[in-house]
């Protein structure tokens, strides 16, 4: 069984006149265990996409099923819980809360669901940085760390809760080209140990190489 | 919810700055409500101590005999006045004190026979008013005690009280013998034991005359009866619930101190009414600093707000972090102003020890846990608003990627 699938997927952002189409019948379905580059021109709709994937944003019309679960008919509340069991997210700017350390932003999504910081997320959290090459950064204040640091810790953070699948928007875009291969790395041995599904839009045709799958889209549709 | 405290706590020592200055601000409000309840409370206190706190506050009197009517002529009346001396008495009223004295609201009872008379001292004459006390009980409405000047407030039989204007009036000294002759011609010889000074001078000072009760008795024949009860209670508003209640028991006419305080206690409400305002000013100006520091703090957190929701917080948890903030903030503020207020009221002098020239501020009627619990209530009203704008922030543009 696939993990997800999108059928007919629209988006339109205003209205009348001012309409814009972003996505016109999208189709789209993610094994298990893929990690896909998402690729397309500059206004094709990709992070319009992957929000609506990661349930931030409600399509105009289509249908949104994950691990069998209908999401274009879920409320707030059922999709915020979902989104915290089974979806991570690395964004490109604005990933950490500044008033936190590296471990407390990356324990967040078990924190919120638990309702306190247990002493085994934190031992997972550790974990996960150390496997991110943190381990000395563990309880650095997250705006004393580098960009590439943040968007490592943010990784971390996205896998907190073991989620089937990660949505990452330009993870390497503010990167510069040594630390966008080394994101990219830990990203692939997550996806070879852990068989997480990883969905990553960029504009980098060699960060595109580095995954197992290449998506494009244009037009508001998927074109390869 | 104890992570959203977490994070609201995390939140305000972020910028402590910020934090200090919201929570001075708080602090002040709450100040200024505790500062006006001591105020207002001590004004009322005062005022009442020196007005109604030496008087009595229920009193069984026997009622006036009307003036009778003798003769009426087309465009002229005549009327019998009744004499001074003629007391009216109440012939069983002593048997009643012991049931009176039992009520729980009382705090002091005095017998009373009064009448008028004339102080003879050589070819000196002063009119005064005779009261006669039972011994033992002289201070038991009206303080005598605290204001003797000379002597004692003990009536012994043969003694006599007096202020110290008469005395000087009359040229009398501590220990010397004047002669008391009451309206009805009786004359009685009777020593000055002690001498008080209740005003500055006029009223009391120079017309009262206070004996033992035996003498007044003597004084006014009247072997039984008495001409007044005199009640003082421990709460002077029970006043009219005991009138009622002592008229039920006794049968006896009574009267309450508020017929004739009726102003005063208007005026004591007026001024209550005053501090209410000031309070709720004070209170409303806690809860628009707090709402609006809030408001600015949700509006620059938007992105982290953003985060927090794309990482599964659910609305209610974001409501929960700035309604814990405002709790917090008005917690601190609430405390540490009950704190400065108590401090500020402690070089005030107690109630017991009011002068005038000075502020009456009374430190135990600060209501300090009123305004504490005013001011967290107010502090959480005020985070609701911003609270819920933080909720409805929209992750996908808060994130604005
Ligand atoms: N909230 C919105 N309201 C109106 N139009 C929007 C909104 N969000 C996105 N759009 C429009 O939708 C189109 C797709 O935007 P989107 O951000 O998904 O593109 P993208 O593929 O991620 O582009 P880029 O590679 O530059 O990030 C754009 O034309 C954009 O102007
Ligand atoms: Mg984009």
């Amino acid at each position: 069984m696939s993990l997800l699938t999108v059928t007919d997927l629209v988006k339109t952002f205003g209205e009348g006149d001012t309409a814009t189409r972003v996505l016109r019948g999208l189709n789209l379905t993610l094994e298990k265990g893929q990690m896909a580059a998402l690729l397309g021109p500059s206004g094709s709709g990709k992070s319009t996409l992957l929000t609506i994937l990661g349930t931030l944003m409600q399509p105009t019309s289509g249908a949104h099923v994950m691990l069998g679960v209908d999401l274009t008919t879920a409320t707030d509340a059922e999709q915020t819980a979902f989104r915290n069991r089974h979806i991570g997210f690395v964004f490109q700017f604005h990933n950490l809360l500044p008033d936190f350390t590296a471990l407390e932003n990356v324990i967040f999504p078990t924190a919120i669901r638990e309702g306190r910081e247990t002493a085994a997320a934190r031992r997972r959290g550790a974990d996960l940085l150390t496997r991110m090459g943190l381990a000395e950064r563990i309880d650095y204040p997250s705006t004393n760390l580098s960009g590439g640091q943040k968007q490592r810790v943010a990784v971390a953070r996205a896998l907190m809760n073991a989620p089937e699948l990660v949505l990452a928007d330009e993870p390497t875009g503010n990167l510069d080209r040594a630390s966008a291969l080394q994101v990219m790395e830990l990203i692939g041995q997550i996806n070879r140990d852990e068989g997480t599904t990883f969905l990553i839009s960029t504009h980098d045709e060699k960060i595109a190489a580095t995954c197992t799958r290449q998506i494009i889209v244009g037009d508001g549709q998927v074109t390869g | 919810m104890l992570y959203a405290l977490k994070i609201a706590s995390r939140y305000l020592t972020a910028s402590k700055a910020q934090t200090a200055l919201l929570v001075l601000g708080v602090a002040v409000g709450v100040f200024i409500f505790i500062f006006m309840s001591a105020l207002i409370g001590g004004l009322a206190e005062f005022i009442l101590s020196r007005t109604a706190g030496d008087i009595s506050h229920v009193t069984i009197e026997a009622e006036e005999i009307d003036p009778v009517l003798l003769l009426a002529l087309p465009g002229e009346v005549l009327l019998a006045q009744e004499t001074a001396s003629e007391t009216a008495d109440l012939r069983e009223a002593a048997g009643f004190i012991p049931l009176i004295e039992a009520l729980p609201e009382v705090r002091a009872v005095s017998p009373q026979i009064t009448g008028a008379g004339f102080l003879r001292r050589g070819t000196k004459v002063a009119q005064v008013t005779v009261t006669g006390l039972e011994a033992g009980r002289e201070s038991a409405i009206l303080n005598l005690d605290s204001y003797m000047v000379e002597g004692d407030a003990r009536l012994r039989s043969g003694a006599v009280l007096l202020g110290r204007t008469l005395v000087d009036d009359m040229g009398l000294a501590l220990g010397q013998t004047v002669v008391l002759q009451s309206a009805d011609g009786v004359e009685v010889a009777l020593t000055l034991t002690g001498i008080y000074q209740i005003g500055t001078g006029g009223g009391p000072d120079r017309r009262m005359a206070y004996v033992s009760l035996p003498t007044a008795r003597t004084l006014f024949a009247m072997p039984q009866g008495l001409s007044r009860i005199e009640i003082k209670l421990f709460d002077l508003y029970a006043a009219d619930a005991v009138t009622l209640r002592v008229e039920g028991l006794t049968g006896l006419p009574a009267t309450s101190w508020t017929e004739d305080g009726a102003q005063l206690l208007e005026a004591l409400k007026a001024q209550a009414q005053t501090g209410y305002f000031l309070k709720t000013f004070a209170m409303i100006t806690i809860i628009i600093g707090v709402a609006s520091a809030l408001l600015l703090s949700t509006y620059r957190r938007r992105p982290e707000i953003g985060i927090m929701r794309a990482m599964g917080a659910s609305r209610l948890f974001v409501v929960g972090v700035f309604v814990t903030q405002g709790a917090l903030i008005g917690v601190l503020g609430g405390l540490s102003g009950a704190v400065l207020g108590y401090l500020a009221l402690l070089p005030f002098p107690t109630r017991d020890a009011f002068r005038s020239g000075t502020l009456p501020m009374d430190i135990t009627q600060g209501s300090y846990g009123l305004a504490i619990t005013l001011t967290v209530i107010g502090a959480i009203l005020a985070s609701i608003l911003p609270a819920r704008a933080a909720a409805r922030v929209d992750p996908v543009t808060a994130i604005g990627q």
